[in-house]
């Protein structure tokens, strides 16, 4: 067991993810400010701030959708660390396939909306390679079971799929592959709170067992305190407060953080 | 195993007129392992806040505590991390998890976080429930519709999973029937048998003398401002 915990901490010394001075402004108007961060293998970051508090650009920057105007992301590739910003779009492209996954807040924009639930999971297991037409259904029918899709849908289109199963679609699709580090916009936004949970209990098993890194953008505080390790707090741009999750909710040192702790209602 | 040096701590109400509350001053404190201290001191005394900066989700303003070689004031959110994981174990008086997930997965998740492998943990996980009568027909069913008292015992289950080296104890007793308090305290007296270091709140007596060797009073703690 002390042997186990040795090799796990060996493998996580080093960050998978380094941020460095992030800035991204629209015009006059700041995106996000001189944001710098690391993540390491197996973490899960939230990212907590009201609407316009600068996530989700942030988020986007990170992922490469969006070229921030200064600043480094250095991902630990599998032939040692990379600035993903400095890199080509193929290349970037590449890792959006493989190592990273992106799981949007509207799941119309990560879905194919054509293309029947099993051809968007199977999508991105072809996209790295896989050929076998029954392995990839197979994989897409064990996959759609997880995010409880029933196995009888597998033809349909997302299209004729209601919103919350849209989305758990949307995960499926970017989890088939077993990506190193995916980035989450509002994951269990438009989901029932009992699809809520069963995702939130998916994704610490993975976390678990393949050691995924997640940063995930929310505004629900409680989602971050059973899923996030860390905590960033947002507004205007700029972090305000980041630390272990529990301390950040319980003890919470900025003035902005403790109005957004002391605002939410108790169920 | 557990070492507090002079530890200070006060809370800034930013959005009630920045009102700054002194709450603990120079508190020291030691639990050697296969020890069990107990924090007496009425309520709102410290006795909670203090368990908390050790197990770091309050902030120390000054001073340190020592878990192991670790300094849980001035270490980074990753080393707390592992410390939880490894060295420092907490019942709290109230069960968080995600909702839906079977019991026997809540107590055995602190081994499977370990990379015990999984009969292994639920194995573990099932024997603890089993001695907490936690009837077996339970253990496949989410712990949040539960009864505060069985909500309890799980806490108790999975905060003795792992043979952490120090454990917090909330008051482990509070909510439980005798036979079951005598459960908990078995374990508490078996953890303490195998050199863990324990520092515990029992507002329970009866509780208190059975297992814990020295009391420390907070209020010895508290500011002298505000006493």
């Amino acid at each position: 067991m002390t042997d186990l915990s040795h090799t796990f901490s060996a493998a996580a010394d080093k960050p998978l993810l380094q941020v460095k001075n992030l800035t991204k402004s629209y015009g006059a108007r700041i995106g996000c400010a001189d944001i710098s961060f690391d993540v390491y293998p197996g973490e899960v970051l939230g990212i907590v701030g009201e609407s316009g508090s600068g996530k989700s650009t942030l988020l986007s920057c990170l992922a490469g959708h969006m070229r921030p105007d200064q600043g480094e992301v250095i991902f630990e590739t599998a032939n040692g660390a990379r600035d993903t910003v400095q890199m080509g779009e193929a290349e970037r492209r590449r890792l959006a396939r493989t190592d990273w996954a992106y799981v949007h807040q509207n799941p119309r924009d990560g879905l194919r909306m054509g293309v029947s639930a099993g051809g968007n999971v199977g999508e991105r297991l072809m996209a790295i390679g896989a050929r076998h037409y029954g392995g990839i259904r197979d994989k897409a029918i064990d996959w759609l079971g997880r995010v409880e899709i029933d196995a009888g849908r597998v033809d349909d289109r997302p299209s004729a799929f209601s919103g919350g199963m849209q989305q758990r679609l949307q995960i499926a699709r970017n989890l088939v592959t077993a990506p190193r580090l995916v980035f989450m916009d509002e994951p269990t936004g438009g989901l029932d709170v009992s699809v809520q949970a069963r995702l939130l209990d998916l994704l610490r098993g993975l976390v678990r067992e393949m050691g995924l890194s997640a940063i995930i953008v929310t505004h629900d505080l409680a989602v971050v305190r059973l899923l996030a390790d860390r905590l960033m707090v947002m507004k205007g741009g700029h972090v305000v407060e980041a630390g272990l999750t529990d301390q950040v909710l319980d003890d919470p040192q900025h003035e902005y953080t403790q109005l957004l702790v002391s605002s939410v209602l108790q169920v | 195993m557990i070492n507090i040096e002079n530890l200070c701590k006060s809370f800034t109400l930013h959005n009630q007129n920045a009102a700054v509350i002194p709450v603990m001053a120079g508190a020291n404190l030691q639990v050697a392992r296969g020890e069990c201290v107990g924090l007496i001191g009425a309520s709102g005394a410290g006795k909670s806040t203090l368990m908390r900066m050790v197990w770091g989700n309050y902030l120390a303003a000054s001073g340190s505590i020592r878990v192991g070689k670790l300094d849980v004031v001035t270490a980074s959110p990753r080393q707390i991390i592992a410390l939880r994981r490894e060295t420092l174990g907490y019942v709290s008086q109230f069960l968080r998890v995600v909702p839906r997930v079977p019991t026997l997965d809540v107590v055995a998740e602190p081994l499977l976080n370990l990379g015990v492998p999984a009969d292994t943990a639920r194995t573990r996980a099932a024997e603890l429930l089993a001695r907490l009568n936690i009837p077996q027909r339970l253990w496949d069913l989410s712990p949040t519709t539960f009864s505060g008292g069985e909500q309890q015992r799980v806490n108790i289950a999975r905060g003795f999973a792992h043979p952490f080296p120090a454990l917090l104890l909330d008051e482990p007793t509070a909510s439980l029937d005798a036979a079951n308090r005598e459960v908990v305290l078995d374990l508490i007296l078996e953890a303490k048998a195998r050199g863990a270091a324990i520092l515990g709140i029992f507002h329970d007596e009866g509780a208190r003398d059975r297992v814990c060797d020295r009391l420390i009073d907070v209020r010895a703690f508290t500011p002298k401002a505000a006493a």
